[in-house]
């Protein structure tokens, strides 16, 4: 284990740095220039001004030393300024991190309770009228763009029958019921394809697990079947749902770019949207570096959460 | 030689769909991604009105007999701009897609033949690639290459590559130690040769399974960057740009936006259960029990 462990922090060196490349190439490519954008266009025909901001900025340097100061300052945690708010991008950052956050988990959260009762309750009784609704639940689920879903949850709890808001952000700060019901629409937008994707898989591991002969053994001894798919069969089922969960994580942090827009949430997704159109570069990046390492993260917590749940894994 | 072989692939690409639709859902995917396609190709013919042209009945028209989902902001028929809209998806899933295909399988090919540093490269550029969110990638891409259909094409085409070099690589790396390849080898045919005519008709399986599902999500991820503005320009109508009008007018309109975002749904659903129907006719434990 270990070794493993060891092995992969290895691999993640090298990955994590062509990570940091590809971030600083995609802000590099964004059309616009960087100087012209922080001098603002009131001073865009001042040479000197021009010529000074561009120095300090580092865009008069070749683009290989650009990027070695700018990996440089990102690792002591110098992101720059935002173009836009003037404020340093690492604060604006970690302003927006704990919404995203926050939506995430209770994306997963909803996902989790609508996945595993009817997941369980489709494996349990294969090819049953309630298996049959499950598979067209999460074959839709699968299938409605998240957008869409949010667009349409808006017209029928807020627009509709008046009883969630249809956009904002309340911390947690300010009341836990406020909060949630503040998250509860997006997180239903950005949850329903994780759990259809978790029923499906849910399903499939639990039927192959309820043939297996301890699960047998345990039937016949005479455990009630309650504790033979709860206390038996149920956590084998679960360590590869957890895998796909684990890999489900970046497709939660690029769908919350399009929730969060819609729902006007001030998280990391929206950021990204809004850094792209006011040509925010030291903002972009930052987003999708932090985005990218949390991913990166999530693999690597993945893989280790998965050789711990199953000890029949032995990793060389 | 390659006549031959050509048509004992066609064969087999047709008793493959044959026994993909026997379920009912395969069955009504094929339908639908039939349906869509001859939409999509035929759009001319089909639509009632000109997709761009204001319609006297005026704008945020409620729908009516004669405009069946009523107008947008512009006055312009709903139903005539779908059509059409049917016309950029399909585009969209299929070029960005294929594009995804040649560069993902010319990757995962070299990396799955020669082994050692080449595929230790590949994969860490893939995986790299790999590491940022779909989207949040697709979307940087895109704004980097500035906004157009054709640009947030070749931004899902780069995002997707990863998929099919893994999958491809994984392929190859089995494929490569059987022995008609080692025979090839053995008579000295060169690495291009090996990996073209013999490698790749092996590894063909799983991709078109991967490709259906992909052209799904490729759909999905353009209707995402129209709604954001960086997919398809004014006044080419896309279903995601459709619904960022919906999203506007959602109080006045709400017909505006219910309209596109189905059309995606059930395209999805029905490259999802076609997928679905093709991975189970390519179950090896399902080849057995049936006539091939």
């Amino acid at each position: 284990m270990r070794e493993y462990l060891l092995r992969r922090l290895v691999y993640f060196v090298p990955l994590l740095f062509l990570v940091t490349m590809v971030t600083f190439s995609v802000a590099l490519l964004l059309p616009g220039d960087p100087a012209l954008a922080y001098i603002g266009e009131a001073n865009m025909r001042d040479k000197t001004m021009y010529d000074a901001m561009r120095k300090e900025l580092g865009l008069d340097r070749p683009i290989p030393v650009q990027y070695a100061k700018w990996l440089g300052r990102v690792l002591r945690g110098d992101f720059g300024r935002s173009i836009r708010t003037r404020e340093p991008a690492l604060e604006g950052l970690m302003a927006r991190f704990p919404v995203t956050l926050h939506l995430t988990a209770m994306a997963m959260m909803v996902a989790l309770l609508v996945a595993v009762p009817v997941g369980v309750l489709s494996a349990v009784r294969p090819n049953s009228k309630a298996d049959k609704v499950g598979t067209v639940l999460a074959m839709s689920g699968v299938a409605i763009p998240d957008f869409w879903l949010g667009i349409m949850l808006i017209y029928v709890f807020s627009v509709w029958f008046k009883v969630l808001p249809p956009s904002g952000y309340v911390p947690v700060s300010q009341g836990l019921w406020p909060s949630f019901l503040s998250m509860l629409l997006p997180a239903i937008a950005l949850g329903m394809a994780l759990s259809a994707v978790v029923m499906r898989q849910l399903r499939s591991s639990l039927i192959e697990v309820l043939q297996q002969e301890y699960v047998m053994v345990a039937r016949a001894k005479g455990l009630a079947e309650r504790l033979v798919v709860g206390r038996h069969a149920l956590k084998n089922a679960l360590i590869p749902v957890v895998t796909v969960i684990g890999l489900q994580t970046g497709r939660l942090f690029g769908g919350a770019v399009v929730v969060e827009t819609i729902f006007a949430l001030p998280g990391l997704g929206r950021l990204a949207a809004d850094s792209i159109f006011f040509r925010d570069f030291p903002m972009l990046q930052g987003v999708v570096l932090i985005l990218a390492l949390a991913v990166v993260l999530a693999n690597v917590l993945t893989d280790l959460l998965y050789a711990f749940l199953d000890p029949r894994i032995r990793y060389r | 030689m390659t006549g031959r072989l050509g048509g004992t692939r066609s064969r087999w690409l047709s008793a493959l769909l044959a026994r993909a639709v026997q379920t009912r859902g395969a069955g009504f995917g094929l339908v639908v991604v039939a349906v869509v396609l001859l939409v999509a190709l035929g759009a001319d013919l089909v639509t009632p009105y000109h997709p761009n042209q204001p319609q006297q009945v005026g704008v945020l028209s409620a729908p009516t007999l004669a405009h069946v989902l009523g107008t947008d902001q512009l006055g312009r028929d709903v139903l005539s701009r779908i059509i059409y809209g049917t016309r950029t998806s399909v585009q969209a899933g299929v070029v960005s897609v294929g594009f995804a295909l040649i560069t993902g399988v010319f990757l995962g090919l070299l990396a799955g033949y020669y082994g050692s540093w080449i595929d230790d490269v590949l994969m860490l550029l893939v995986d790299a690639l790999w590491s940022f969110p779909t989207l949040v990638l697709a979307l940087a891409i895109a704004a980097s290459l500035g906004p157009g259909l054709t640009n947030a094409m070749l931004a899902i085409g780069i995002v997707f590559t990863p998929v099919f070099a893994r999958l491809v690589r994984g392929q190859t790396l089995s494929v490569r130690e059987r022995d008609f390849v080692v025979a090839a080898r053995a008579l000295g045919a060169r690495p291009g040769r090996i990996m073209l005519l013999h490698i790749w008709p092996n590894v063909t399986a799983p991709i078109i399974v991967q490709t259906s599902l992909l052209v799904a999500s490729a759909i999905v991820v353009e209707a995402a960057l129209s709604f954001l503005g960086l997919g398809t320009e004014p006044p080419t109508s896309s279903w995601g740009s459709m619904l960022k009008v919906g999203y506007q007018y959602m109080q006045q309109a709400p017909w505006l936006s219910f309209a596109p975002g189905a059309a995606i749904f059930v395209t999805v659903l029905a490259l999802n259960l076609l997928g679905d129907g093709l991975r189970r006719a390519l179950d090896p434990r399902l080849l057995s029990q049936g006539k091939s």
